[in-house]
């Protein structure tokens, strides 16, 4: 039989029951529907995440002292580390392809101005921190490259703890008090908005040295190191651990990429779409079985054309073929329809819903057809199998 | 062309096997005309499904134009169905979701022939039975003498060596039951052996060959003069 041959007899069987291929149309659209929906929404929520996670860049490494070991005996006796120095960070800057280092704490503070107070968070960095976290200054300039163990006493603030102590004023230049000591604003940040509930507008900036005299520390939080793009992250890290090792003489230090971070993110994430996909999966079992009805239906019905088509000298491969042919058609429509209602739902969705992520790469697209047309498969195997299996004798005496 | 020998065919019904064939010798001559009567449950339909290979003998031999064909297996069998043997049933058994040109195309679809060449074979087929005006008819839309019409075209579009005819006219008026078996008589003249299972004496003792089965049995063969 000729292919087109086959597809127009597949397709005259289909549109005779016009309501009833409808109905198992809409059984398997449904599930492919909700298979779209629901992973262009994990998907979404994915590239989200992500998103949120590399707007400070991809290439940052992170050091924080202490090292999550398992060791016998008393803490005390073998909890030595030393901790992190600013002059480890400055001997961090000679690595080669380093483009930033910034010794970091960080901590709460009051901060005053013209007579209004406000609690925020305190950062104490230095002048790579722009670059190394892509945060750049709106006005103003971000703290000079000062000497780090000697900095003048110079602030940077957050968006919004600019417009709550000075509104629409100007703030350059405009002497403030923080934790008690005075500063002079030299810049203002861009607004960045909040990350896993930390608001990173309601913040003010000062140097690191100036940060560890206010709260009273030996030692810094973390490190973070950013390279160069296109740079081996195992080569700097192994430079970084060669380096701290000589200066500290154990490994008494913690290092965090933000690869490393964003590998188990990411892995995290495709577990979720994979887990909502999976949801979706029950509604597709559903209209897989309103296919297997359908098709052992058919077969009983045209138990006298399967006698004739016999008769006539067609194969038993070919009825197998003829009524698998109607399962995947049915099924593959199905797809298509519920394909469009998915993605249509998911733009409609982001419509009413801007907040909400939404997002359907094509692959699932054509995995989702893909999936549809194997349960077309699945389903009709049974029933054609039977009907190929048929006594064309008997099947003819039915009417 | 046909050459029964020592068929036996016996179905198992519940506990119970009935001899539906008991020991049939038959010999059919290519052009023959030949009827096929009996009382009900004497075993011509079962002897028509036999020759037309629907179904296989329990034990016997049957050669079709000298080639064995109880050892042929399945694939083979519909090859031969499809190449040498026309079907006419007594309930038409047209495809209602197609019109009379795709219904009488069919064994060629299934042959595999391209769509011109059979489109052209199958109008020119039934213009000849004088359904011109009605090719793109669906069987609903035809009279019972005229669904019969379609269903010989069909049964003829392949050219086979003999068209097996089960009942003909059972569901037909006598005026269109006439026709169709004039019409099967035509064809015969063209060198198709003709095979047809009545009960109806009157269409049977048009042939020139009559068989009487009884039982399973042949009981009488009478060849006309």
């Amino acid at each position: 039989m000729n292919t087109p041959d086959f597809i127009r007899l597949t397709l005259t069987a289909i549109t005779a029951h016009r309501l009833r291929t409808a109905l198992t149309v809409l059984g398997i659209s449904i599930g492919i529907a909700a298979v779209v929906l629901l992973t262009s929404i994990g998907e979404g929520i994915h590239r989200f995440v992500l998103s949120e996670f590399t707007q400070f860049g991809t290439t940052i490494i992170g050091i924080n002292p202490g090292k999550a070991t398992t060791a016998g005996g008393s803490i005390g006796v073998f909890g030595t580390e030393r901790p992190l120095t600013i002059d480890d960070a400055l001997a961090l800057q000679r690595i080669p392809n380093v483009q930033a280092v910034v010794p970091v704490v960080q901590g709460n503070a009051e901060v005053e101005a013209k007579g209004r107070g406000r609690r925020t968070t305190v950062y104490g960095v230095t002048s790579g921190f722009p670059e190394a976290f892509r945060f750049d200054t709106a006005i103003g300039k971000f703290l000079p490259a000062d000497d780090p163990q000697a900095p003048r006493a110079l602030a940077v603030l957050g968006d919004k703890l600019r417009t709550e102590l000075f509104g629409n004023e100007n703030p350059m230049g405009q002497r403030i008090r923080i934790g008690g000591d005075r500063y002079r604003v030299v810049g203002a940040m861009q607004p960045k908005g909040q990350i896993l509930g930390f608001d990173l507008d309601d913040t003010v900036y000062i140097p690191t040295r100036r940060a560890m005299q206010m709260f009273n520390r030996e030692s810094l939080m973390e490190i973070d190191v950013m390279y160069r793009e296109g740079t081996a992250e195992k080569i700097i890290v192994k430079d970084i651990k060669r380096i701290l090792q000589a200066r500290h003489g154990k490994e008494d230090f913690t290092i965090t990429t933000q690869q490393q971070m964003l590998d188990v993110l990411s892995s995290v994430l495709n577990i979720l779409t994979f887990a909502v996909g999976a949801l979706g999966g029950i509604s597709l079992l559903v209209g897989a079985v309103g296919i297997a009805t359908i098709m052992t239906m058919a077969v009983r019905e045209r138990t006298a054309e399967i006698g004739l088509l016999r008769a006539l000298g067609a194969h038993q491969k070919q009825v197998l073929t003829l009524f698998l042919g109607e399962a995947v058609v049915l099924a593959a429509i199905g797809g298509f329809v519920g394909l469009a209602i998915g993605v249509l739902g998911a733009q409609l969705l982001h419509m009413a819903l801007p907040a909400m992520p939404v997002h359907t790469p094509w692959i699932y697209v054509v995995f989702a057809e893909a999936l549809a047309i194997s349960i077309g498969l699945l389903a009709g195997v049974l029933p054609a199998r039977h009907a190929a299996a048929m006594d064309p004798v008997t099947a003819l005496r039915a009417e | 062309m046909i050459e029964l020998q020592q068929i036996n065919r016996i179905f198992t019904v519940g506990d119970q096997q009935v001899h539906a064939l008991d020991h049939v010798d038959l010999s059919i001559q290519s052009g023959e005309y030949l009827s096929i009567m009996g009382p009900s449950g004497s075993g011509k339909s079962t002897l028509l499904n036999i020759i037309g290979l629907l179904d296989r003998p329990t034990s016997g031999t049957y050669l079709l134009e000298q080639h064995n064909v109880t050892s042929m297996n399945d694939d083979t069998l519909a090859h031969t169905r499809r190449n040498k043997i026309g079907f006419v049933f007594q309930f038409f058994q047209l495809l209602p979701r197609l019109t009379a040109l795709e219904n009488v195309e069919l064994p060629m679809v299934l042959e595999g022939i391209p769509p011109a060449e059979r489109r052209q074979a199958a109008t020119e087929t039934l213009n000849t039975m004088g359904l011109g005006e009605r090719l793109h008819h669906r069987p609903d839309q035809l009279s019972g003498g005229q669904r019969q019409r379609v269903a010989i075209a069909r049964a003829t579009i392949m050219k086979p060596a003999v068209i097996l005819a089960d009942e003909p006219t059972g569901n037909l008026d006598r005026h269109s039951g006439k026709d169709v078996i004039e019409l099967l008589e035509q064809l015969n003249k063209t060198n198709m052996t003709l095979i047809i299972v009545t009960h109806d004496p009157e269409i049977g003792l048009r042939a020139t060959r009559q068989i009487r089965m009884v039982d399973g049995r042949v009981m009488e063969d009478n060849h006309k003069r």
